[in-house]
This record gives C-alpha cells, structure tokens and sequence, in this order.
C-alpha cells in the first residue's frame, strides 16, 4: 500500500496536471507548486473521498489567518500527510474527524 | 423558468434532508428570444443554462442542508454531460443529491430528465460562504417561499 504522502502527490499531479516528478516531499502546495484555493478545493474533496475523513480546511485557515499556525504545517506535503494521518487515526479512534 | 432572472427553479416537489436529495421541476419557456438564436429552426435549451440549472436545484438542496445559514456558490463543474435536447416548453425535471460535504465546500450530482428521458448530468462543486448581504439572504427566503421549499423541514431539523 502506498504512503499518504505518495496518494496525495498523485492526486495532486492528477487533479493540477502537475508532473509528477516535480512533486516532493518538501514542496509547499501553494508556494512551490502554484496550488490556487480552487485547485485545492478539488484536491481536498479527493483527498476527503480517498482517506474518509473530512479536512478541516476552514479551521486551518482561521488559524494561519489569526498567526497560531504556518502554512507550511498545512500545505508542506509531508506535512499535509502527517496531518492526514492524525484525522484517519483520530477516525479510527472514534474520535471524530477533529473538524 | 425566468430565464431574463436566471431563475431557472419553478418548484421543489421534494426535498429529503436525511437521503440529502432534491427534486425541482423547471418549465422551460415556449418562446423566448434565446430561440432565436439557439438556434433558427431548431431551437433548444443551451447547455449552459442545463447545467445552470442543475446547480440551482442542488443550490437549494445545500441550503436546506445548511439551514440558510451560509450561501453555496459555484465553484466547479465536473462531467457536464447533455444527452439529449431540450425543446421549449417541456418540463424538466431535476434531481440532486449530496455527494460530499467538505470544509468550506460541497459536491453533489445533479440529473435533468424530461419525462424518463435523461438530458444532462453533472458533478457540481460549491464554496459555502456566510451571507455577503443580509438583504441577500431575505431574497432567498422569498425566494424560497415562491417555489414551494418546506422551511418547516429546516427549522424542524
């Protein structure tokens, strides 16, 4: 079974049309990649269906917004995948998707 | 259907909060001057406004899934798909349903038949947006009222 990272980086090289091969780890979504809100919308909606969870996007963005959390903790993608990993753990443990 | 409105939603025959599906009927005009153009001697519903109005009637299924309180506006269409013509003055008859409710965001799927006959389908994507305007939300409420959506069912839920 593939990595969250790498099910991610596919999905965002299928829904962007985004090589692949430019797509690493360390890459920032927006700032690297050139991911818009719409993009990422789409993306969050396949990601969403893939892991069944429920990103909580607004949440994250309030919090980049009110200087409690960075961009990169989000829209890095390894971190992205960790964050992914904490709502399919946090699901799994009947605790809700934390949105 | 008011098409110079872009009101394309006559009615709501029936709205399922717990399924998360609609259905609306929208009477599509004998005459109107888009005929004219769309096209001389053969004249047919443009597929823009198909699809127009399959995100009207999934509109109105999102917002009595989020109880007026925020505003679904278009933000993606996927698979539009127009299977077969739509003439002037048939009735069409639109079905939507909650496909995903994101953050910020939802999709459904929408289905325009006119009688059996499958017109156009479509994955809609929608931003949900708190009311830019508080006189917009009265609008929608009016609006509501006039095509027969059972607030009853929100204010019940």
């Amino acid at each position: 079974m593939s990595s969250t990272y790498d099910q991610i980086a596919n999905i965002i090289a299928e829904t962007c049309d985004i090589p692949r091969d430019t797509i690493k780890p360390e890459s920032h979504a927006i700032d690297d990649l050139g991911i818009d809100s719409l993009d990422f919308l789409d993306i969050a909606f396949a990601i969403d269906k893939a892991f069944g969870i429920k990103m909580p996007l607004e949440k994250w963005t309030q919090e980049v917004n009110d200087g409690k959390a960075t961009t990169e903790q989000y829209f890095v993608l390894k971190n992205l995948a960790d964050r992914i990993d904490e709502l399919v753990a946090a699901k799994n443990a009947g605790a809700g998707t934390g949105s | 259907m008011d098409i110079n409105y872009f009101r394309l939603i006559d009615r709501i025959v029936d709205l399922n909060l717990d399924a998360k599906t609609i259905v609306v009927e929208a009477q599509v005009p004998a005459a109107h001057t888009i005929f004219e153009g769309h096209f001389p001697g053969f004249p047919i519903m443009p597929g823009v406004l198909l699809t127009e109005a399959m995100a009207q009637s999934s509109g109105w299924l999102l917002l009595g899934l989020l109880k007026f309180e925020r505003m679904p506006f278009l933000a993606i269409v996927k698979e539009a798909k127009m299977r077969g013509f739509v003439s002037p003055g048939q009735l069409l008859t639109i079905e939507a349903k909650l496909e995903h409710e994101g953050s910020g965001f939802a999709v459904t799927k929408a289905k325009g038949r006119v009688g059996k006959e499958l017109k156009c389908s479509a994955e809609i994507t929608f931003g949900l947006s708190p009311f830019p305007d508080p006189n917009f939300r009265v609008y929608m409420d009016e609006m509501a009222k006039k095509i027969g959506f059972p607030l009853q069912a929100v204010s019940n839920g």
